[in-house]
């Protein structure tokens, strides 16, 4: 390690790409380290609590990307009460201070004021990448500014985000001389659009390759876009609402013919069914199609459409698809490797599909990796069918929409299917269970699950050995969050250290006592241990009775920066 | 460290006296005893009790109705869950022997027959799903454990049982208002879990938080686009459109929101159920005896024919016969809307009556 001048050290190190990669590189020595540190550009901070933006700034000097989650993933469930926390303004100050020359920035359950949007986009004239997804806090005044400021901006990326509508025309803030735009994403937004601004937009930027507008731009515009945009990889379709015969859909049909690059397919935020045969020339181009926000298409349209996707490797669909039309997918879609299937109906609690849909795809797509699936009822014997078709599993997260639902055919627990699931994918890196499960599912995810990274337990378990099981055999366990299930201070204090090797463990309405969190707290201060407490629910009298308490919700994640300093009243930190 | 969940467990206990005649509790162990028992807190069916597992083997090779049987054992559990026959390798505590059993055993099923150890099931205090539906503080969930015992069963012989108790169990649960929701809710999703096939479940609306595990962005988009598809044919929604009704003879008037029809005959068959009840005199005149006569057909029959026609009031304040116009230009129109008699329809247009019997 001598022998080498720090360039050709620096120059090695930029061929280790991943973040786990370059951690380990920097554990290697002190040399390393600092080369590894100064060289980095992109940093991935899983936790934001985890450590703050100053000692970020400070490690990592060549810092030009930054990637921070903030709320635990529960929040997307409505489980974390607003204001826990998860603000990005101090990061957006610090860096400012520091004058980290920020590039891009991801952020994932963050909370975004327009005030940081501003700051950010006065701050950094180098300014590049904005993705935001699952974010709220922000109004359409805040991407006003992004628009208006980031003068090299090439990528605003807005996923599934709760902004508020000024129905300002942030459009039209986009300088004419800004013409770098290469990604542009707003299929979040509820409001309405400048339409023309969108247009120009769209015609000087020559770069686009990826569009996903909202339901406020209607066919005509698109048509119009489509014209103008026919290099573009990337489309979400707004509104695909017009009447069969008009003029429109003709010009529409003739300007979808002429992007032949369009490899992803996405939006119909409200469509009128009966057309989607316009889309059917690009089919046999598309590697990814997300319908999942299109509940008016009905069954048989969807089954037209997919019939000619033969090179799909990514479909998010609604459960509306049935079991039928499962089978169509799997043998039509040879190279699919993720699918997730939505319920289309979530409030009444009923989904289309069942376990024959999933044992149809697991037939007919060998290279399926990831799944996420919303069904009625699941079996063992399917699941173990699944395991052996498809032992390739990286994601694997079965949701029945009845949470302890045993086999739908021999009423037993579901333990045994995702044992067999657990056992045969070696590689399983992520796994959420559901349906009616004891602690044998847990002791074959001890034994078998050895990848296992992220785990998702609800209404499951019996006892405390349920989760022993887990945390004594899942080596690599890093998130483990668990809902409704009996487990308690036994298995919370089983093995605290484990705790530090974990990026967090989230239990909410489990059997741990406040006394059980508070004993964790005292013996692994490098935790950060919350408590929850909405509505009054506990009660701080003082003496030992209080410790008898049950915790309603408890966050805990290690961490360097100590206690945070924005928790709000509700939320305690042991 | 004690557990605190034998408090939890007597707590249960001396409420589920006030609903049973005899109870057995026994207390539980959950570390280190070598088995598992169930409690049963309605001491109706003795042996559903722990040491009588082969009646419970005994059911598991026969047919669904067997297991249906077995779904009205009282045992303190999920709604729908099931003592699962658990292969005496499987304990947990016989760790060794479980290293040895093969995870894919050809018929899964029948691996699990001669049982020893029925599953242990509720320690008193496990969240069932149901206890969840409250998605509210630690203190119901002693009332909801109670709501689980009596939801579970489901034959006939407990049904005298069952209907004194929610009664009770009300009185019991009834402190807090909210805590009602799992007795009135729970009881269509208990029949249906203990069900081999959920598929007749009935919408029930009570939600548990964060349930299912669908971004609430997502969940929310949706709500909003199938309103919006369902209404006018997939063309994007606008608010409700809602329009007086009145009918000559009627003592009130009602409201139709125009935006849940898509053509007339959906309006005028919806209009027909609602002013059913008025009409069921003249019913009585024709010939027809009682309400189970008003069919839909004799309905038309009235408002079609010579007795009632459908006019409308447009944006001019012109009374017209409701028809004439395409269905989208008649609810940009229509402000109120009257279902009076043939005779007095006669001013609009003599071939209204004619035109009305076109209809049928």
């Amino acid at each position: 390690m001598n022998y080498f001048p720090d360039e050709v050290l620096e120059h090695i190190f930029d061929f280790v790409g991943s973040h786990k990669d370059r951690n380990s590189v920097s554990q290697v020595c002190k040399l390393w380290y600092r080369i590894e540190s100064y060289s980095r550009q992109k940093v991935f901070v899983g936790n934001c609590y985890a450590i703050g933006p100053e000692r970020v700034a400070e490690r990592f000097s060549g810092l030009k990307s930054i990637t921070l989650k903030g709320k635990p993933h529960f929040a997307d469930f409505n489980l974390v009460p607003p204001d826990w926390g998860g603000f990005v303004y101090p990061w957006i100050e610090a860096f400012a201070r520091s004058r980290v020359g920020l590039e891009e920035l991801r952020l994932k359950r963050m909370v975004v004021s327009d005030e940081s949007l501003e700051l950010l986009s006065r701050s950094f004239p180098n300014f590049k990448s904005l993705v935001l997804v699952s974010c709220e806090g922000f109004t359409t005044d805040g991407l006003a500014a992004v628009a208006a400021y980031c003068r090299q901006l090439k990528e605003l990326d807005l996923q599934e985000n709760d902004v508020e509508d000024h129905r300002g025309h942030w459009l039209s803030c986009f300088p004419e001389s800004s013409t770098s735009l290469v990604s542009l994403n707003f299929a979040c937004l509820k409001g309405d659009i400048n339409l023309p601004a969108l247009e120009r937009l769209v015609a000087r930027s020559p770069n686009l390759k990826s569009l996903r507008l909202s339901r406020a731009v209607p066919l005509d515009v698109l048509q119009r876009i489509l014209i103008r945009a026919p290099q573009l990889l990337d489309l979400g379709v707004g509104s695909y609402l017009h009447d069969p015969d008009s003029e429109n859909y003709n010009k529409l049909v003739t300007a979808i013919q002429k992007c032949k690059s369009v490899r992803s397919l996405s939006g119909f935020l409200d469509v009128a069914p009966h057309c989607l045969s316009a889309f059917h020339i690009i089919c046999p181009n598309l590697t990814s199609l997300n319908l999942s926000y299109a509940p008016g298409i009905y069954d048989n349209e969807l089954i037209k459409l997919l019939r000619h996707c033969h090179k799909l490797q990514r479909l998010w669909i609604l459960d509306c698809i049935g079991d039928k039309g499962l089978e169509v997918v799997a043998s039509t879609c040879k190279d699919l490797e993720e699918l997730r299937v939505f319920p289309s109906d979530p409030y009444v609690g009923q989904a289309a599909v069942t376990e024959e849909g999933l044992v149809a795809i697991s037939r007919g797509c060998q290279k399926l990796n990831s799944i996420l699936y919303f069904c009625q009822q699941m079996t063992n014997a399917a699941l173990i069918t699944v395991a052996k078709n498809c032992p390739n599993f990286v994601r694997f997260r079965l949701c029945i929409l009845d949470p302890t639902k045993p086999d739908a055919v021999t009423q037993q627990p579901l333990d045994e299917g995702f044992g067999a699931i657990v056992q045969a994918c070696k590689d399983l890196k992520r796994l959420s269970l559901s349906g009616l499960l004891t602690d044998q599912v847990f002791l074959y995810i001890g034994m078998y699950a050895e990848q296992l990274e992220m785990l998702s337990i609800a209404f499951a378990g019996d006892s405390d050995k349920g989760m022993q099981y887990v945390l004594k055999g899942c080596k690599k366990l890093r998130k483990l969050e668990i809902r409704d299930s009996p487990f308690g201070n036994a298995a919370l204090l089983m093995d605290v250290a484990k705790y530090e090797t974990m990026r967090s463990l989230w239990m909410s309405s489990c059997e741990v006592t406040l006394g059980g969190c508070k004993a964790l707290a005292k013996r692994m201060p490098g935790l950060n241990v919350e408590i929850i407490n909405e509505n009054d629910q506990m009660e701080f009298v003082g003496g030992c009775d209080d410790d008898r308490q049950k915790v309603e919700k408890m966050y805990l994640y290690r961490t360097l920066a100590g206690q945070r300093r924005d928790a709000p009243e509700f939320v305690w930190t042991l | 460290m004690t557990p605190p969940l034998l408090g939890g467990v007597e707590e249960v206990a001396s409420s589920a006296s006030l609903l049973a005649s005899s109870t057995s509790v026994e207390s539980v162990c959950e570390n280190g005893s070598a088995e598992l028992k169930e409690r049963n807190y309605m001491g109706l069916s003795d042996s559903s009790s722990s040491g009588d597992s082969s009646a419970i083997s005994a059911v598991t090779g026969e047919s669904k109705t067997s297991l249906n049987l077995k779904a009205t054992e009282l045992r303190l559990g999920l709604p729908g869950s099931q003592s699962p026959e658990r292969n005496s390798d499987l304990c947990l505590f016989a760790s060794t022997q479980l290293d040895e059993k093969p995870l894919f055993p050809l018929h899964p099923v029948n691996d699990n027959h001669g049982s020893s150890m029925p599953k242990n099931l509720l320690l008193g205090n496990k969240r069932g799903f149901s206890d969840a539906m409250d998605g509210f503080s630690e203190d119901k969930f002693t009332s909801d454990s109670e709501v689980n015992a009596m939801l579970s069963p489901r034959s006939s012989q407990n049904l005298e049982n069952l209907s004194s108790q929610p009664a009770k169990a009300k009185e019991v649960v009834g402190q807090k208002p909210a805590q009602e929701r799992p007795l009135v809710s729970n009881d269509p999703r208990a029949n249906n879990r203990s069900s081999a096939n959920n598929s007749s479940a009935p919408a029930t609306k009570a939600q548990v938080v964060g349930w299912p595990p669908i971004r609430s962005f997502r969940k929310n988009s949706l709500a909003t686009l199938s309103k919006n598809t369902e209404e006018v044919d997939g063309k994007a929604g606008a608010s409700a459109l809602y329009v007086k009704i009145s009918m000559d003879g009627a003592p009130y008037l009602r409201k139709v929101d125009l935006r849940n029809y898509s053509a007339y005959k959906e309006l005028s068959l919806a209009l027909e159920k609602m002013f059913s009840c008025f009409t069921i005199g003249q019913c009585g005149s024709h010939g027809t005896s009682g309400r189970e006569m008003l069919t839909e057909s004799k309905l038309k029959d009235l408002l079609h024919g010579s007795e009632y026609v459908l006019t409308y009031e447009d944006k001019d304040g012109d009374w017209m016969l409701v028809g004439d116009v395409p269905w989208e230009m008649f609810i940009e129109t229509c402000k109120r809307m009257r279902i009076m008699k043939g005779s007095d329809a006669i001013g609009l247009a003599p071939r209204a009556v004619e035109k009305s019997r076109n209809k049928d």
